[in-house]
Order: C-alpha cells, then sequence, then structure tokens
C-alpha cells in the first residue's frame, strides 16, 4: 500500500536510531509510534500507513499493536491533554470533585476535546502518587494534591 | 523420530487407567481417548495457547491428593503417572462458567446465523450445559467490516478465542487480518474495509468456531449443515489433489469444505479449491445432448449410432476428467486412436516427470511429508499459483529446522506461542528459482530471479557441487562467480539436511529444468540420501493421464493431417486453450462429426456437432491421480434432475454400446469399468482399492450422504407431487442418497460428513482420526500407484542448455499462472473471477522503457498468428528480454509454447 | 535502624549525580562483585534471602540460579520492572527519582550475576522526572566506564537502555513486558516456559522489580547475613513501605521488614485523618486481600500477612476510611482491572468486567440478592491457575475479602436501593 504521508527526516532518523537496538526492525513499533505521535500529536490512519511502511509491516499489524495501548491515541487531541487519575487513592482521596469542577469548568467530559481544541480530558490509571493524591497530570507536568481551589489556576497556564 | 515413541506412559481420568502416548498434551490426549472435552483456542495444526480456559480438568498431585487444582488441559503435557478428573465437579462447574461469559456478549442469533447447526460454540455451549443466562447488562456490539468476496464478517459473535489471527497470521503468513484493542473490545479483523488476500482466508470459515467469518458463497444460496447432501470429493483445481466434501441442495452445489486427509491437505485447502465450484451451477452448463448433423436419424439415439457408423474415430483425453473418462474414451475409439488432450511438450514433461519419479532414485513425498522437509529448494514453480496448498505447507516447512533445534529446550512443539517466542523470526533454508517474486520470497534464505534455462543451469550447478565426480554433473558453462556460490551453497545445505526437499514442476513448461531436479535427486543419492522431489503438475488428473502413455494432441493433429477419420471425440477439454486458434481450427475441420463432452460451453463445445453434457465432479464419479500419483476417488454428490447429464465415463460407454449396435439397457457399475481398466493397464494396479467396491456395506447398510436431520425431503417437491418420489439409488458406490443407512464411522474414503453425538461442526473430525490430528482410522484415503508396467523411452541425461539470451525484437515469454483466474473451471466462479488479474505483460524496467511503456499501459502482443491487449505490469526482477504473460485467463486463448511475443504500443 | 535503599535519597536537594554517589560509596559494590564470579553472586543473593518486591515474593537469588550458565547462550538480558501502575503503589517511583545510580548499580551487578550483555529499564510513561533522571545517569554511567565494553576493564560488556511504556498495567506482568518490550502487544507468555530460559526475543531473560533490585549493591557491600538481621520476623532487609488514604500523613518509609501494621500507620503515617475511622486496608496495592481491625498487629511481612488472608504484594498500603463506601472503592479498583485486562483469556476479559458491572449497578441502588452470589462466584473462578496470568487473581483479592469483611455494605445497598454514602 502506498502511505499518503510520508515520515519527516527527523522522524526517519529518530526511528532508524531506535531500530538500531533491536534485532529486528518490528520490534521498534511502539517506538516509532511514540515518536511520530511526538511529533504530530496523534497518529492517524496515514500516519499509521506511513509508520507501517517504514517498519516492513502492514498496517494491520501495527494498529493491533497501537490500538493496544491506552496511551497512543489513534484520535486527534486537543493542544493539551489533561489526565486525570482515577484510580484508588485517588478516588478515595476525592478525584471526582476535581473531574465534576472540569467538567464544569471545560465543558468536557472523558474522552472529550474542547471545541477550540485547547484540551482533551482522558482518564488515567495510578498516577504513583498516591500519597499526593488526587492527582492530574497535563502533557507531560504531574500536579499533585490538588485541590478545587487550584485547578483553575493549573488550567490556565494551558493555552 | 524419537526413540521413546512407542513407550507408553499411565494416566488416570477419572480413577480409570489409561496407555497414552507421551508427547502430547491433556486436551489431545483426552479427545483421543473418546472424552469430550469442550475447547476453542486449541487446534490440531495450529497447537495450544491457553487462551480461552474452556478446556479446563482438575489436576491431582498424585493419587493421595484429593484437592487437586483446576488446569488447562491443552497446556498440560501428559507424564507418567498422572492423575486427573474431567467429570470433576468444579471442573465442570468451571467450563459451564466459562461459556456463560463467553455468552455474555454473544447475540444468541443462532437462528440467522450461517453458522447454526454446524456450530463449535453451539456444541460447546450444550456439552458444558450452561443453558440459563445471568448477565442482565448490554451486550458490547461491533461494527462489521467488508472482507471481499469470499468471506462474511459478523463481530458480534466473537468469542475472542484467537484462532483466527493465529491461522491467518502466524500459520497462513498472511498480513492483513489482526487483532485490535485490548480487553474486552478486542477486534478481528482489518484495519480498514478492504478485501482479505491471503489465499487460504477462506479456512477462516472452518477455523473460527463460530460464525464471525462464514463462508460467503455458501450465503448466496444458503443452507444449514443438516439440510444438505454430501459427498467426499476431490478438488478439481489443481494437481495436488486436496480432499473436500461438498454438499448440495435443490440440484445446486452450495458448498465446498475441507475434508481431512492427513497426508495431503490435512486440515486446509486454498480459496481456489473452496470457493471454484460454481461454475457446476453455471447458467451456461451444458444441459441437453445436441446433436447437429446432417444424417439425422428417426432419433437421437439412431442419428448417434449412424454417426458412430460412419468412420474411424479419433478420442482426445483430457486432464481434467477422471481416469475412468479417459479409459472409457480409449475403449470406444480404440487404444491406438486415444491421445491426450495436451500439446506435446506438456506431455513430454510429464511423461519425464513420472519417468524420475518410477525411477527408484528419488522419494517422492506427500504433501503433508514437505512439511517436514528441513532444506526446501524450489525450481521454477511458484506454488502460491500454481500448487496453492503446497505454498501452505512449505511456509511450515521453515519452521521445521528452528523447532528441531529447540528440542534441548524441553518446550513441547503443540505448545504454539511458547515455540514461537522460542524461535522468533528464525528460519530454515528455502531457496526459491523462479522468473519474478512469489510469494514464498518473504520466507526465503535466497532466491534467484531467471529465465528458465538459467534456473535449469542454476539446478544443474547445485547438482555439480553435490558430486562433481558423477559423471555428466558438470557445471555449467559461462554462469557467474555469484550464482555460482549461491548454488554452491544451497548444495552445501541439502548435503547436511535430513530430509532435504526439490520442488519442482511443469508450469514453466522447460523440460531442462525437471531434468535439474532430477540430478540433484541422484547426487544426493550419490551421498546415500533420498532426497524428496515434488513434482507441480498442470491440473488435477494430468498424471493420471500421463500415466495412460498415450501420444500427445500434437500427435492427434498430425495424424488427422494423414487424414482417414471421420469423428473426433474430445473429453472435458477445450482445445483452444491448448493450442493456437488456427491450428485447432485446421485440426478440427478434418472432421465430419465432432463429438465434444463437457460441462461448460467454450470454444470446443461451439464446434461440436454432437454435444454431450458432462456431469460434473458433483453429478457423477471417477478417480484423478494427484501429482504424487495418488488415486483418489470423488464421489457423486446428487444426481442432477437433469437425465442428460452423467458422467463422461458412462456415456461413453454407452456409446461403446450403440457402437457395437446395442443399444444400453443396463447401467454399468464403475466397479466393472476399474477392472477392466486395471487389466488393459496394469500401471493403474491398485486403484481399484483406492475405495470400497459398490456392494460394500455396513450392517447391510449403506452410508447415507444427508445428515439424520435432514428436512423437508417430502416438502422439497411438493410443488410438483406430494408423494415422495423414490431417491435415486447409487449402483456405482456404497453411498445412498438419502438420510438413511449406517449412522456409525465409514471408511475413511467414505466420509460424506463429519458428525458425532454432541459434534455437530467440522471440529468433530477428531473422532474419525486415529489419533487426535493424525491420520484417518483405517489410514487415510488414496492409493500410491507404483506405477508399475509403465515403460519409458526418453533417456535422463541430457546436456545443461545454452544460458538465456534476447532475442532481437520479441521478447521471450515465460507463462505465469495466477491462483485465481488461470485454471479454467474455478475462474466460472463470480468470487474467483472477481480475483483475477486482468490479461497482463510482466516486463522489467529496461524494455518497458525501451517500449516506452508505464505500468498499467496496454501493450498490443503478438504471440504467433494472434494478437493480445496486455496490461503492463512492472516487475524489473525479470531478466532483459524475457516478459512473463498472465497463463491461461478466460480471456485469452491458447499459446504454443514456448513463446514469444512482438509488443508494440497501442495507439490511443 | 538501617536505611540502605534511602539513606541517600532526600528530596530536599537534587538527587546525587555520579559524583556525589560515588562520594558516599556508589560503585564500590559494582567492583567489588566483579572480582567474583558470577554464580558466587548468585549464591550471595540467594543466601541474603532477598525476596522479589515486585509482589510475588519469589527469592531473588533462586530466579537467577535458573537462567542457563553453560555458554550455551550468547544472549541474555537482565530488565528493571519499572512499570510501577500497580494503583495506591508509588515506591519505585521514589527510588528511581531519589537516587537513580542505586538502581543502575544494582542492574550492572545483576546482568553480571547471569552474564547478560544487554539490560533494559522498562519505565512506565507517567514517570517523567525518573525518566530525564534515569536517561541522565546512564550517560554519567557509560561515560564513567560502568556500562559499555569492558567495563572497569573487566572485559565484561553491558549496554543499559531506557525503555518507556506507552499505558497498560499488564506491561507489569513480567512476560507481557516482554512483548512489549519487543514491539507487539502486551499479551503474557504462557509459563512454563520460564522468561529464564525464554525470554525477551527467546533468549533467557531475568525481569526484576526496582526495588529488588536496589537491593543488590547493599548485599554485596554487606552480605548476606547483614541483609537478614536488617529483617524483624521472617524476612530480611528493610523495605519501603507506604500509606495512601485518608491518613495525616500519607507516605513512604523504609523501615524493617516485618513491621506491625499498627506501627505503619500509627507511628509513620500519623494514623487516620482527623474526623476519619479505620476500616480496612488493601496491604500491599490494589490486588491484595482486605486486612481489617483485627489484623491491626500482624507483622507486614510475607508470610504473616499471607497467614491473615492477604499478600504483603509491593508493601505499599491503601486505607479504606469509614467515609467512604467500601461498594464504591471495590467498584473502582474492579474497573480498573476491567480496563487493563489484556483480553487474552476468557475469564478475565469476561469476567472483570462483569464483576465491575454488578459492583455498579450496587452501588447504584439497583442490586439484586443474586448479584453477590455472582460476585462470589467470579471470586471463586478467576483464582490463580483459572486465568492465563495473575491480573484477574489479583484483581479479585480485594473483593473477595470486601465480600467477606463488609458484606453488611453491600447488603445495604442492595436493600435500602442505595448508596447509604451518597
Ligand atoms: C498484572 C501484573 C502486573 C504487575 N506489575 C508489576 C509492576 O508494575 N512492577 C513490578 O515490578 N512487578 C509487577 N508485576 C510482577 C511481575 O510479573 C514480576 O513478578 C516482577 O517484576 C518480578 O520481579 P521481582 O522478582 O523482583 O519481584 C506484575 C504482575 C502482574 C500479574
Ligand atoms: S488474566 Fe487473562 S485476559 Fe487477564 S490480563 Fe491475564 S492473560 Fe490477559
Ligand atoms: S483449548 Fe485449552 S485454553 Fe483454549
Amino acid at each position: 500500500m502506498i502511505a499518503q504521508e510520508t515520515l519527516t527526516t527527523e522522524e526517519m532518523a529518530e526511528i532508524d536510531h531506535e531500530i538500531a537496538l533491536v534485532p529486528v526492525r518490528r520490534a521498534a513499533a511502539i517506538e516509532a509510534l511514540k515518536i511520530v505521535q511526538q511529533h504530530r500529536g496523534w497518529i492517524s490512519d496515514d500516519s499509521l500507513q506511513a509508520i507501517a511502511g517504514y517498519l516492513e509491516i502492514s498496517p494491520e499489524e501495527l494498529d493491533s499493536v497501537a490500538t493496544f495501548y491506552n496511551l497512543v491515541f489513534r484520535r486527534p487531541v486537543g493542544r493539551n491533554v489533561i489526565l486525570l487519575c482515577d484510580s484508588i487513592s485517588c478516588y478515595v482521596m476525592g478525584y471526582e470533585k476535581i473531574y465534576g469542577q472540569i467538567r464544569e469548568r471545560l465543558g468536557i467530559a472523558f474522552g472529550q476535546t474542547t471545541p477550540d481544541g485547547r484540551f482533551t480530558l482522558l482518564p488515567n490509571a495510578c498516577l504513583g502518587t498516591c500519597d499526593h493524591a488526587p492527582a492530574l497530570m497535563i502533557n507531560n507536568e504531574l500536579f499533585r494534591d490538588v485541590t478545587e481551589n487550584d485547578l483553575d489556576e493549573i488550567l490556565d497556564r494551558y493555552h | 523420530m524419537p526413540l521413546a515413541v512407542n513407550i507408553m506412559v499411565r494416566i488416570y481420568i477419572d480413577q480409570k487407567p489409561y496407555d497414552v502416548k507421551p508427547g502430547k498434551n491433556l486436551l489431545e490426549t483426552c479427545l483421543a481417548l473418546g472424552l469430550d472435552l469442550p475447547y476453542f483456542c486449541w487446534h490440531p495444526a495450529m497447537g495450544s495457547v491457553g487462551a480461552c480456559r474452556q478446556c479446563a480438568v482438575k489436576l491431582f498431585k498424585d493419587e493421595n491428593d484429593k484437592t487437586g487444582r483446576l488446569a488447562m488441559a491443552c497446556m498440560e503435557g501428559v507424564r507418567d503417572n498422572m492423575y486427573l478428573s474431567v467429570n470433576d465437579p468444579t471442573a465442570r462447574d468451571f467450563r459451564s462458567q466459562n461459556i456463560e461469559w463467553l455468552m455474555s456478549n454473544h447475540p444468541h442469533d443462532c437462528a440467522v446465523c450461517d453458522e447454526g447447526g454446524s456450530c463449535h460454540l453451539q456444541d460447546m455451549t450444550v456439552m458444558t450445559g450452561h443453558a440459563y443466562r445471568r448477565f442482565r447488562y448490554p451486550k458490547r456490539t461491533y461494527q462489521n467490516q467488508y472482507l471481499g468476496p469470499f468471506l462474511h464478517h459478523e463481530m458480534n459473535r466473537c468469542i475472542q478465542c484467537y484462532r483466527c489471527v493465529r491461522f491467518y497470521k502466524d500459520y497462513a503468513g498472511g498480513k492483513d487480518l489482526d487483532v485490535f484493542a485490548a480487553h474486552n473490545h478486542v477486534y478481528f479483523g482489518r484495519e480498514k474495509d478492504g478485501i482479505l488476500e491471503n489465499e487460504f482466508s477462506g479456512n477462516l470459515a472452518e477455523v473460527c468456531p463460530t460464525g464471525v467469518f462464514t463462508d460467503k458463497s455458501l450465503r448466496e444460496h444458503y443452507t444449514r449443515k443438516w439440510d444438505m447432501t454430501m459427498a467426499p470429493s476431490i478438488c478439481q483445481h489443481c494437481s495436488l489433489g486436496c480432499n473436500i466434501i461438498a454438499g448440495e441442495r435443490y440440484g445446486a452445489l452450495r458448498q465446498i469444505t475441507n475434508r481431512f486427509n492427513g497426508a495431503v491437505n490435512g486440515y486446509f485447502i486454498c480459496d481456489r479449491g473452496r470457493y471454484g465450484y460454481e461454475f457446476v451451477n453455471d447458467p451456461e452448463r451444458v444441459r441437453q445432448l445436441v446433436v447437429r448433423t446432417e444424417n439425422e436419424g428417426p432419433n437421437l439415439f439412431e442419428s448417434l449410432k449412424a454417426i458412430l457408423g460412419e468412420g474411424r474415430m479419433i478420442g482426445v483425453g483430457s486432464p481434467r476428467a477422471s481416469l475412468e473418462a479417459n479409459f472409457a474414451l480409449r475403449r470406444l475409439v480404440g487404444k491406438e486412436q486415444f491421445y491426450q488432450g495436451i500439446p506435446e511438450n506438456e506431455a513430454r514433461l510429464l511423461d519425464k516427470v513420472l519417468a524420475i519419479q518410477h525411477s527408484g532414485h528419488v522419494y517422492t513425498p506427500s504433501l503433508k511429508e514437505t512439511e517436514s522437509a528441513d532444506v526446501v529448494l524450489v525450481l521454477g514453480e511458484d506454488p502460491t499459483n500454481s500448487a496453492p496448498r503446497l505454498a501452505l505447507a512449505l511456509r511450515q516447512a521453515v519452521r521445521t529446522q528452528p523447532l528441531e533445534d529447540t528440542a534441548g529446550s524441553n518446550i513441547p512443539l503443540w505448545h504454539d506461542s511458547a515455540v514461537r517466542e522460542l524461535i522468533q523470526d528464525e528460519k530454515g533454508a528455502l531457496f526459491m528459482a523462479y522468473p519474478v517474486h512469489t510469494k514464498l520470497d518473504e520466507l526465503a534464505s535466497g532466491t534467484l530471479h531467471a529465465a528458465p534455462e538459467d534456473i535449469a543451469r542454476f539446478g544443474l550447478a547445485i547438482a555439480h557441487y553435490l558430486a562433481d565426480n558423477v559423471a555428466g554433473m558438470s557445471k555449467p558453462e559461462g554462469m557467474d562467480t555469484q550464482t555460482l556460490e549461491s548454488a554452491r551453497r544451497i548444495a552445501e545445505l541439502l548435503q547436511k539436511a535430513e530430509r532435504p526437499l526439490i520442488v519442482s514442476g511443469t508450469t514453466l513448461l522447460n523440460e531442462d529444468i525437471i531434468q535439474a531436479a532430477y540430478q540433484i535427486g541422484r547426487a544426493l543419492e550419490q551421498d546415500e540420501k533420498k532426497a524428496g522431489l515434488f513434482f507441480v503438475l498442470p491440473e488435477c488428473n494430468s498424471a493420471g493421464l500421463a500415466m495412460m502413455q498415450a501420444p500427445s494432441l500434437t500427435v492427434a493433429m498430425s495424424a488427422a493431417e494423414t487424414g482417414g477419420f471421420a469423428t473426433a471425440v474430445i473429453l472435458e477439454n477445450d482445445l483452444y486453450r491448448r493450442a493456437e486458434r488456427s491450428e485447432i481450427d485446421r485440426f478440427l475441420s478434418g472432421f465430419r462429426n465432432i463429438i465434444v463432452l463437457d460441462h461448460l460451453q467454450n470454444d470446443t463445445t461451439r464446434a461440436a456437432t454432437v454435444l454431450i453434457p458432462a456431469a460434473t465432479f458433483a453429478e457423477g464419479e471417477g478417480t484423478l491421480v494427484n501429482n504424487e500419483l495418488r488415486a483418489q476417488r470423488f464421489f457423486q454428490v446428487f444426481m442432477p434432475k437433469n437425465e442428460h447429464i452423467r458422467e463422461s465415463w458412462r456415456w461413453l460407454d454407452e456409446l461403446r454400446q450403440f457402437q457395437e449396435g446395442s443399444k444400453p439397457d443396463e447401467l454399468r457399475e464403475l466397479d466393472n469399468l476399474l477392472e477392466e481398466l486395471v487389466a488393459a493397464m496394469p500401471q493403474f494396479k491398485g486403484i481399484e482399492s483406492a475405495a470400497p467396491p459398490s456392494d460394500f456395506r455396513i450392517n447391510g447398510q449403506r452410508i447415507p450422504r444427508e445428515p439424520h436431520r435432514f428436512s423437508g425431503r417430502t416438502a422439497i417437491l411438493s410443488n410438483v407431487a406430494v408423494s415422495e418420489p423414490k431417491p435415486p439409488e447409487d449402483v456405482d458406490s456404497p453411498l445412498s442418497f438419502t438420510m438413511e443407512g449406517y449412522r456409525g464411522m465409514p471408511p475413511a474414503p467414505l466420509i460424506p460428513f463429519y458428525w458425532s453425538p454432541g459434534w455437530n461442526s467440522g471440529q468433530s473430525v477428531h473422532k474419525y482420526q486415529s489419533e487426535t490430528g493424525g491420520s484417518l482410522r483405517g489410514g487415510d484415503p488414496g492409493v500410491r500407484l507404483s506405477g508399475e508396467g509403465l515403460h519409458f523411452e526418453n533417456g535422463f541425461q541430457s546436456p545443461a542448455p545454452p544460458a538465456f539470451k534476447r532475442s532481437p525484437n520479441e521478447m521471450t515469454l515465460v507463462p505465469l499462472p495466477h491462483i485465481f483466474g488461470s485454471d479454467e473451471l474455478s475462474v466460472r466462479s463470480a468470487s474467483v473471477e472477481s480475483r483475477a488479474p486482468r490479461p497482463f505483460i510482466a516486463l522489467n524496467a529496461l524494455d518497458a522503457e525501451q517500449l516506452g511503456a508505464a505500468e498499467g499501459d496496454v501493450l498490443l502482443v503478438q504471440i504467433g498468428g494472434q494478437v493480445y491487449d496486455l496490461t503492463v505490469v512492472r516487475k524489473d526482477e525479470l531478466p532483459e528480454g524475457l516478459a512473463g504473460i498472465a497463463y491461461n485467463l478466460p480471456s485469452m486463448s491458447g499459446i504454443a509454447w514456448p513463446a514469444k511475443g512482438v509488443l508494440t504500443k497501442a495507439m490511443v | 535502624m538501617e536505611t540502605p535503599l534511602t539513606q541517600h535519597i532526600s528530596f530536599d536537594r537534587p538527587c546525587y549525580n555520579l559524583r556525589d554517589y560515588e562520594k558516599n560509596g556508589g560503585y564500590q559494590a559494582l567492583r567489588k562483585a566483579l572480582s567474583l564470579s558470577p554464580e558466587n553472586i548468585t549464591n550471595i543473593v540467594q543466601a541474603s534471602d532477598l525476596k522479589g518486591r515486585g509482589g510475588a515474593g519469589f527469592n531473588t537469588g533462586m530466579k537467577w540460579s535458573f537462567v542457563p550458565m553453560n555458554g550455551h547462550h550468547p544472549v541474555k538480558y537482565l530488565i528493571a520492572n519499572a512499570d510501577e501502575m500497580e494503583p495506591g503503589t508509588f515506591k519505585d517511583r521514589m527510588l528511581m527519582e531519589g537516587n537513580p545510580h542505586q538502581l543502575i548499580e544494582g542492574m550492572i551487578i545483576s546482568a553480571f550475576a547471569i552474564q547478560a550483555n544487554i539490560s533494559y529499564i522498562f519505565l512506565r510513561w507517567a514517570y517523567k522526572k525518573a525518566g530525564r533522571l534515569l536517561s541522565h545517569a546512564i550517560e554519567e554511567a557509560y561515560a564513567a566506564g560502568y556500562l559499555g565494553k569492558n567495563i572497569l576493564g573487566t572485559g565484561y560488556n553491558l549496554e543499559m537502555y531506557l525503555h518507556t511504556g506507552v499505558g497498560r498495567y499488564i506491561c507489569g506482568e513480567e512476560t507481557a513486558l516482554l512483548n512489549a518490550l519487543e514491539g507487539k502487544r502486551a499479551t503474557p507468555r504462557a509459563k512454563p516456559p520460564f522468561p529464564q530460559v525464554s525470554g525477551l526475543f527467546g533468549k533467557p531473560t531475568i525481569v526484576n522489580n526496582v526495588e529488588t533490585l536496589c537491593n543488590i549493591p547493599h548485599i554485596i557491600n554487606n552480605g548476606p547475613d547483614w541483609f537478614k538481621g536488617l529483617g524483624k520476623g521472617n524476612d530480611a532487609g528493610t523495605k519501603i513501605y507506604g500509606v495512601s488514604g485518608r491518613v495525616k500523613r500519607p507516605g513512604l518509609w523504609e523501615l524493617p521488614m516485618g513491621v506491625s501494621m499498627r506501627e505503619l500507620i500509627e507511628d509513620h503515617a500519623g494514623g487516620m485523618a482527623n474526623g476519619y475511622g479505620f476500616r480496612g486496608a488493601l496491604p500491599g496495592g490494589a490486588s491484595t486481600d482486605f486486612l481489617v481491625k483485627e489484623h491491626m498487629d500482624i507483622n507486614l511481612d510475607y508470610k504473616s500477612v499471607a497467614a491473615a488472608g492477604s499478600r504483603l504484594g509491593t508493601g505499599t498500603m491503601i486505607i479504606l476510611d469509614d467515609h467512604t463506601c467500601p461498594v464504591g472503592f471495590v467498584h473502582n479498583l474492579e474497573h480498573f482491572f476491567a480496563q487493563e485486562s489484556c483480553g487474552w483469556c476468557t475469564p478475565c476479559r469476561e469476567g472483570l468486567p462483569w464483576t465491575e458491572k454488578i459492583l455498579l449497578s450496587i452501588e447504584r441502588g439497583e442490586g439484586k440478592p443474586e448479584d453477590l452470589n455472582l460476585l462470589e462466584m467470579h471470586t471463586r473462578f478467576l483464582g490463580p491457575g483459572n486465568t492465563f496470568c495473575a491480573l484477574a487473581p489479583g484483581a479479585m483479592e480485594p473483593l473477595q475479602s470486601a465480600l467477606k469483611y463488609f458484606r453488611e455494605d453491600f447488603e445495604r445497598h442492595i436493600d435500602q436501593k442505595k448508596c447509604p454514602w451518597r
């Protein structure tokens, strides 16, 4: 299949680096998905085809891997992705209140993106910071002991 | 073979001792012992992965352990002194619970599901006793995909056993089907809608234990399994002779499924074989006896009698007609007037193959045995297109060597995923030599894309390296060092191999290739090693016809030139596919009467003065000899309502009786004909035992072609008459056309369908096997013919051919067959036809450039006296001056091989 | 009280770089180990009775001893399992953010013991800071000759790669982790064969938890007897214990193996937060059985916790307080497990969503009395051995013990047709 979209030289160079570390090209699949997602925000069907072509595997084989994992985005996401921990310690410490507040503030529920593309909200399993629950991550930043009072200020940092 | 194979181990199942074979898993062992243990993910040909958790049993530490633990039978190897329970209440409860889980999201749509009645999920559900549904939440639903002409997709029925991906991807090497997502959202399909491209996709309908993947062609004229009349049959669409079950209702053939034969196709057939059957239902079938003649008699029989008495007759046989039909023709026209209906070069090739198989210097493996070859050399064949099921076997063969290397790891071979993880991408040696890329190239450790002559030379070079001291095996002159080096390397591998296999055949119509394959075999024999030589032949009965050792069509043509023949009798053979149109026209013009027996209208039937409707494989009985000289019987599936449709052999035998002046009154039985055949041609000795004789009975009963749940037998004809007519009687076989008869296990060649109490789907085949996955009870069907009594004139020595040189101003052509399209009959199925390529000419970059032709352009190709419009396909691996052309697609007529073509660009 | 694992960890300052680590005795254990034979190291670790801190508690040295050392296996792998995704578990994060070199040193020694030449840290995606620190530390270690070719002139070679996952709890299961590293779907593999024999890319492989590996340098430095002496009762060494939930001071503490539950909660975590009472606790992450008040005085070692009907697991405790609905609590857990099921085996793939749905309906007041039987059936049939891996059995532990200790809470929901906490 001819890919509609091609990988950039930069993406290819990064993927090549990962390929060099593994015994078979295919084994770099997850790394390649991560790299392209890093650059493009998500993995579109066209990106998937392009990566599959580069790894010399079928789009099926790559999508099988891509769709298995939580953090490979096969649908477009907003400029900022909020991962709200919904696991046990955060449950006990009241993440649902934070969730309610985000819904109110941004008008989006889990799995949704604000119409202006500013935020996507996703639930996330335990962020491993249970002694500072409730916790959330926005892009690469972790926020702990989040209270209803902090939330607005946190969200305001992202555009 | 491990030495321990005969040492049995003792296991105790529910306190009863059993002596069983070691090295197996508990599930297959229990099944072989006749115990009903449910399963889904395990498959006898694909091993265990432990995913479905359906086969749980209780395992005890020893005889004193009363608690035990649940374990999956498919994941436990049998050990001496093992104690287990199948009937343990916890184990039973768990199995039933497991079904409840599987059914929690299942749509319970059996009534409208094509699988219903032959559904493993239904059977297992009943087996475990699960009946009452406690899951009271909304079910998960999925969207289905369009998967092409062969399979229908209904994902809601999926029970996530993973068999489909394991078959399609791991076993058959398919790329475009996989599993997506995770947890209870897993989805099996393609990345997007589209045609499943693997040539074995149809097996998914049988591999899937429920109705996710179902046979789309059956759907067009759907009938439940229990409502079909079925018979054991043989695939008619290539030389391998895969065993099939064919099912009919209301006079139409409705479905082909795999019929297990442990020595041939095992559990799987290809899509050409599964979907190519619809020519039987073709509206263009020849249905009437037509006599187009001047001196018409008072009735058909008198006219026929007159024609037959008119003068000498020539008989043209056919590689796609049964042996019986060819023999009956030979008897009608006389031995001296009987000709093989194939051109001289093809006949020579076949004779050579027979001679090699007969020589005693090489070994002819069965298709199954090819799977265990440790080094494979394919010389001049593209199995995916010329003998598809072989391609699937070779996919397994490349795993043989790595699997043997795992012997020390203590991982049993049935432990499929563990073995795959251990061997990863390792592959045994497979070398492919063919003019263009083949699908198997992706598995190959080496490939050679060259002209047929150079493939032969390459083979001879290998032979040379194997035994440079054997006379006559000198190195071909003028080969480049790189090719020589790879020949040397292959020779080395073959020498080290324990079960070397050379696959060759007639596809490229090149005798030197076959010669080279033989030389390699000879050279290995010098090394005290019997190489397996597996030859791919053109058609389903090419070997049987060749064994009759009659002269070729080409000879018939010159015989006709000399005159003196009034009548040609042409048996199931469209001669216009065999040679150039003008030649066939000239040949046929030499006869006053042209009697043609065939199923479908074609150019030859159109030239007939007497046209006789011949039964297809589904409407008649007969024997075919496959590429490894295995004689196999196919049985009539149904009696055509049109009484003019009869087996060619019956027609021909009747014609003989007309000719002798008697009006045939009594039907002759196939058995008598076979007896006479063996008497006349002792090389076919043994063929009569390919299946039990027609008077074979069990407890005085016939074997029913219909399951005992067959419904509507009175209603079927109620529009005609309300009383049920007497069912037709089968004089040729021990099978009955009804549901009455012996309900137990028939002898292997007579199994019309698989069924066992509680096992309505094809999964019941294990009940018919001597051990799970092993051969059928009483031995796999078919008889290997020794061919004793064959005479060969051609010697074996021939000098190496000169290297390929391009001809000035024209291209040398090689025929490139395609699985979908190149076979005359299967392409008449709409589904198969839709997968056929457009007639093409394959060119490399340089040749294409010289012609100014790009991919997709149309070229006028003049071959002999014929001009074709062919679409350009770029295959840069072709040597310069060599072009590949689509072989025998329906829109092309015969070409005299070897052929050259003059290519010009079509005016736009 | 000795705290070898955390002695160099302080979050009031940046974590030690290589120089600081070396100045404080870092990489001495590696030097020592390289002078020993691989078998010797394995024996020492085995003798120390170090048990895996990833949850299963298997003797680490014993696990290593199954790796074939006959020279027929040129390629072997050592993997640090840093996927920490078990809800309520946050100890490996602290070790990696606090002192990355300790992990690296532990890994080099362990890899040397099994003669592996390639090692991976399989880090969960969310641990961004740990990722940054580890990459930097690995670079430093390469530069200093602790990694790469001919380590410290001994001829031993070891590469180390940091791999970050893309999110799936099952990736932490060691065989699923191998599939993830191979770029595949992270479904677990059947055992046997164990990874020690056929692991990453089919080669012998050891997977150890981060905390397990961090102990190795100290055992090499101080010997097995010292290590055994660190524990209080049945088990050797120290343990990073943690408490989260409604306590005064949620956190992590390195304590002698076998500290009592009371001491952990009351002394270290400061007792229950004001206004909250204790109802129960999962002692070692989401996949362990509840302990309740009556268990307050048991020692948190493998054997004692097992005797109380639970598992030490990861040693990070989650508290159920008296303001939290136990049904909602368990529903949250089962929702997690159902989402994180890989989808390979039937009981887990179909059974967990079913339990989740039942729990949700009970919590919403839509439950029926027979639902409790269905939940019990699941706890019985999703047990070890019935499912393909340990995810589903783990998921059943909090549920089965909740049904035992908080049964009346479930019944009240069903009787009152509503959640009494809402
Ligand atoms: C579902 C599941 C998730 C797991 N997650 C982790 C994990 O995140 N980290 C970990 O170290 N071990 C985890 N384990 C345990 C590992 O399979 C394995 O036992 C452990 O990494 C071995 O290391 P150890 O012997 O040092 O404890 C998990 C097990 C299961 C069944
Ligand atoms: S128990 Fe089964 S479905 Fe669940 S995670 Fe393990 S293998 Fe996957
Ligand atoms: S057949 Fe044994 S687990 Fe599926």
